[in-house]
């Protein structure tokens, strides 16, 4: 395969066989349990197995939060017995499984290794809200600067702006809510697999108003894995594999500094038109909303998934809340998003997600999807959003 | 800088440095705390005219503040109030002019908080009031006149703080006032009795209303202590005319429902604990950020950034930069109402404010009403106690609207 430097790389990362566990509250399985099942059903689905392997990318935000392991790859390393070969533990907030593909995409594309893993785990239902890793702006982080802010908190000033720019309101974002948690009562995997209305997402207890309680993702504990290498390697072993035709990511803001930023609109994210625009750079890409046909995006929050469509240019800026009314990204829509029923109902947990959506996309190319089976799947994306923002990498994938 | 209180933050440990540096005044001043009497606002008045007087400093900035706490369903609960008060004492262009000043002090027990006493103790209340506050004040009030050779008519106003409306009426009786010369109600219907607080913010009412040449007597009490002052306005009064006084501070009153939040704020009731992650190592490379408000504006292209860079976030020039305050004043941008932050009055309104004249803050809004917050709404940074982390009290600015 080519390396990049030429913008040419992509099209060729070739890529098979994603699996996820179940997402939930996976209360009888460790955070090894859940890297284990995922990687081992990946090996099934693929026929290889751990000698197979030359290395591993972990992406994970906090594996020494609960069990025996630390911040490192050898949360990964140890309950494969991958021993002795590198474990890359990569950590760059809700980016990291997108991130650790990445990565593992480049040790493939530099020649140095032929079959890879890239794995997201993580743990977030084993302590109550207040000492999970989301809870880390209220007692972690800067002692002083945004002390005040949580996670909905970072999102829902955006949510108060873009009515007040717009004229969207509450029962714009229940759309989202309510789409996503339809995808996910198809998805046997997804941790919320009951359909909701609009009148539940409007009646629900406020978080952070304007964010109401369905407006929130879940945390959720779970593992996803991929297993990647060039498309030469995949045609000879006779694989049925999924190209990596783009990748971008792009780190626009500090964690804290982005809510001081007086260029930050608080209307959407630079960091996804920015990440956005490397990807389809690569997969050459013009029209996102006619080329792709299928996405998972963040949708931490139902806005996030409203300014997302017009980051991503699959609508004009302003234009997110009149895509989901209109229904272009349901499931049966022109241009269908998070099928897996997204963050929203397939749950967050933060590392595992981005390679959780991937796979989700996979399956989609590869008409494995069941009932939430879209019509055509040439061309997905993925896409993760990190902190408050401030990072942000997407994927295009592609047949090959 | 001269601090007083009754309620300081801390037993051991000065809390005139923290005034003095969020007050952005040069480390190279004299400093101190006058503590544990309620008439410490008139002895750091005294202490700073007796400084500037002595030609030791030019200019001092004397502040008061106290915040009591009742037994629950006690009088003291029902008198007490929370406020805080400061003057400048210096020798030119003054507003009022000390023109005499006498003092009494006399061992007396009438109120006391022991090392370990939550709440205020009080003496037997028929003594107290025979001999205490009453017969003290009067006789400090009688000595000042006596000294300077002036009657009760010779007072425009008369300035004396009140532990409670019974006591007042009492001594203005006493002192044969005639009506207008004192005030009707020492704020003690409306703010409460402010401790260490209340001369100062009593001194500043009555100058609010003052004319030039009026006379003015203040005289405060502390446990046996009084001190009192004779001030003549001068016409620099009417450069002082658009300050926030006592009656803006009292138009913007809010007021809180919820007597359990009450409790809750004065700690009497337990709160969520908020100790986060603190560190007073990172907070001290910080302070000119956290407590004194620069930013830093980078010297090739201008730009202006809060928290502060080295490197420009516009042209990315290194240590190229200067400081610059972030301006005080700024209208909402965006903001939300969160329900999650532990808040003994949720919810906790995160605000994102443009600066007037640039520069972004983002933080907590206070004394708000949440349901009236809107975006372009005026607010202004307050400087407030945050939290505890690392065991010491974490100071840092929050938004207010501004009125």
């Amino acid at each position: 395969m080519k390396k990049g430097g030429n913008d040419e790389h992509q099209g060729s990362s070739g890529y098979h066989r994603r699996r996820t566990t179940k997402f939930g509250e996976n209360f009888e399985m460790t955070y090894q349990d859940m890297a284990l099942e995922a990687v081992y059903e990946a090996y099934k689905d693929a026929e290889l197995e751990t000698k197979d392997m030359d290395a591993a990318w972990l992406g994970t935000l906090s594996p020494g939060l609960t069990g025996l392991e630390g911040d490192a790859g050898a949360s990964l390393a140890e309950p494969l017995n991958f021993y002795p070969r590198p474990v890359t533990r990569v950590s760059a907030y809700c980016c990291s499984g997108m991130e650790a593909i990445r990565n593992a995409a480049f040790g493939v594309a530099s020649g140095e290794y032929k079959i890879v893993l890239a794995v997201g785990v993580e743990k977030m239902r084993e302590v109550p809200p207040r000492g999970s890793l989301v809870a880390r702006h209220v007692h972690e982080t800067h002692p002083l600067l945004s002390k005040g802010r949580t996670a909905p908190g970072i999102f829902a000033p955006i949510a108060t702006r873009y009515f007040h720019q717009y004229g969207y309101t509450k029962g714009t974002l229940a759309k989202v809510a309510v789409k996503n948690h339809f995808n996910g009562s198809l998805n046997p995997k997804a941790h919320f697999r009951s359909p909701i209305n609009e009148e539940t997402v409007l009646k629900a207890p406020m978080v952070v108003d304007p964010l109401g309680l369905f407006d929130c993702c879940p945390t959720t504990d779970g593992g996803a894995a991929a297993i990647l290498t060039t498309p030469e390697i995949a045609k000879d072993l006779e694989k049925d594999y999924i190209l990596i035709k783009g990748m971008g990511l792009a780190v626009t803001y500090g964690y804290f500094s982005m809510a001081f930023r007086e260029d930050n609109d608080f209307l959407g994210f630079k960091s996804t038109r920015e990440a956005a625009s490397m990807a389809y750079r690569q997969a050459s890409i013009e029209d996102p909303r006619k080329e792709i046909d299928v996405a998972e995006v963040h949708d931490c929050f139902t806005i996030t998934e409203l300014v997302n469509y017009e980051d991503l240019g699959f609508c004009g800026r302003g234009e997110g809340g009149k895509l989901v009314s209109e229904g272009v990204t349901a499931l049966n829509g022109e241009l269908p998003v998070n099928t897996s029923g997204g963050l929203k109902s397939c749950g967050h947990p933060v590392g595992a997600k981005g390679v959780r959506m991937v796979a989700d996309v996979v399956n989609q190319m590869r008409g494995r999807s069941g009932k939430r089976q879209v019509k055509k799947a040439d061309i997905g994306l993925t896409h993760t959003l990190g902190g408050p923002g401030s990072i942000a990498c997407v994927f295009v994938l592609g047949r090959p | 800088m001269i601090f007083a209180s009754t309620t300081s933050p801390y037993l051991e440990k000065q809390a005139s440095t923290l005034v003095a540096m969020a007050a952005d005044l040069p480390v190279e001043i004299f400093t101190a705390d006058h503590l544990s009497s309620i008439r410490a606002g008139t002895a750091a008045l005294k202490s700073a005219m007796d400084a500037v007087k002595a030609g030791s400093s030019k200019n001092i900035l004397a502040a008061a503040v106290d915040s009591r706490r009742g037994e629950p369903g006690s009088d003291s609960e029902q008198l007490f109030g929370d406020g805080s008060a400061a003057v400048m004492v210096g020798c030119t262009g003054v507003a009022a002019s000390i023109e005499g000043i006498y003092s009494l002090s006399e061992e007396f027990m009438d109120a006391w908080r022991k090392q370990d006493d939550v709440f205020l103790q009080k003496g037997y209340a028929a003594f107290v009031q025979a001999y205490g506050y009453a017969r003290i004040v009067k006789n400090c009030v009688e000595g000042i006149l006596k000294k300077y050779e002036m009657k009760t008519s010779d007072i425009s106003q008369f300035v004396v703080p009140a532990p409670d409306s019974r006591s007042y009426t009492r001594l203005v009786k006493s002192l044969s006032l005639s009506p207008g010369s004192f005030m009707e109600d020492p704020l003690l219907t409306t703010v409460g009795d402010t401790g260490a607080a209340s001369p100062l913010m009593l001194l500043i009412a009555a100058l609010e209303k003052a004319k030039p040449g009026e006379r003015i007597l203040l005289c405060s009490y502390g446990a046996g202590n009084s001190d009192a002052f004779l001030f003549q306005v001068t016409p620099e009064i009417e450069r002082l005319r658009d300050r926030r006084g006592v009656a803006a501070c009292q138009a913007s009153k809010k007021p809180l429902t919820n007597y359990e939040k009450f409790l809750k704020f004065q700690s009497t009731l337990p709160n969520e604990p908020l100790v986060p992650y603190s560190s007073w190592a990172l907070l001290w490379k910080e302070k000119k950020q956290n407590l004194q408000l620069y930013g830093t504006r980078c010297k090739k292209c201008g730009t202006f950034a809060y928290p502060r860079r080295r490197v420009c976030q516009k042209c990315t020039a290194k240590d190229q930069y200067e400081d610059a305050k972030l301006p005080r004043r700024g209208k909402i941008y965006t903001f939300a109402k969160d329900h999650l932050f532990p808040n003994p009055d949720p919810p906790t309104v995160m605000a994102v404010v443009d600066m007037d004249g640039g520069g972004r803050f983002y933080g907590q809004l206070t004394d708000c009403v949440p349901g009236q917050v809107k975006i372009g709404m005026p607010v202004e940074l307050t400087f407030r106690r945050f939290h505890q982390g690392d065991g010491f009290y974490n100071y840092f600015w929050k938004l207010r609207p501004l009125d």
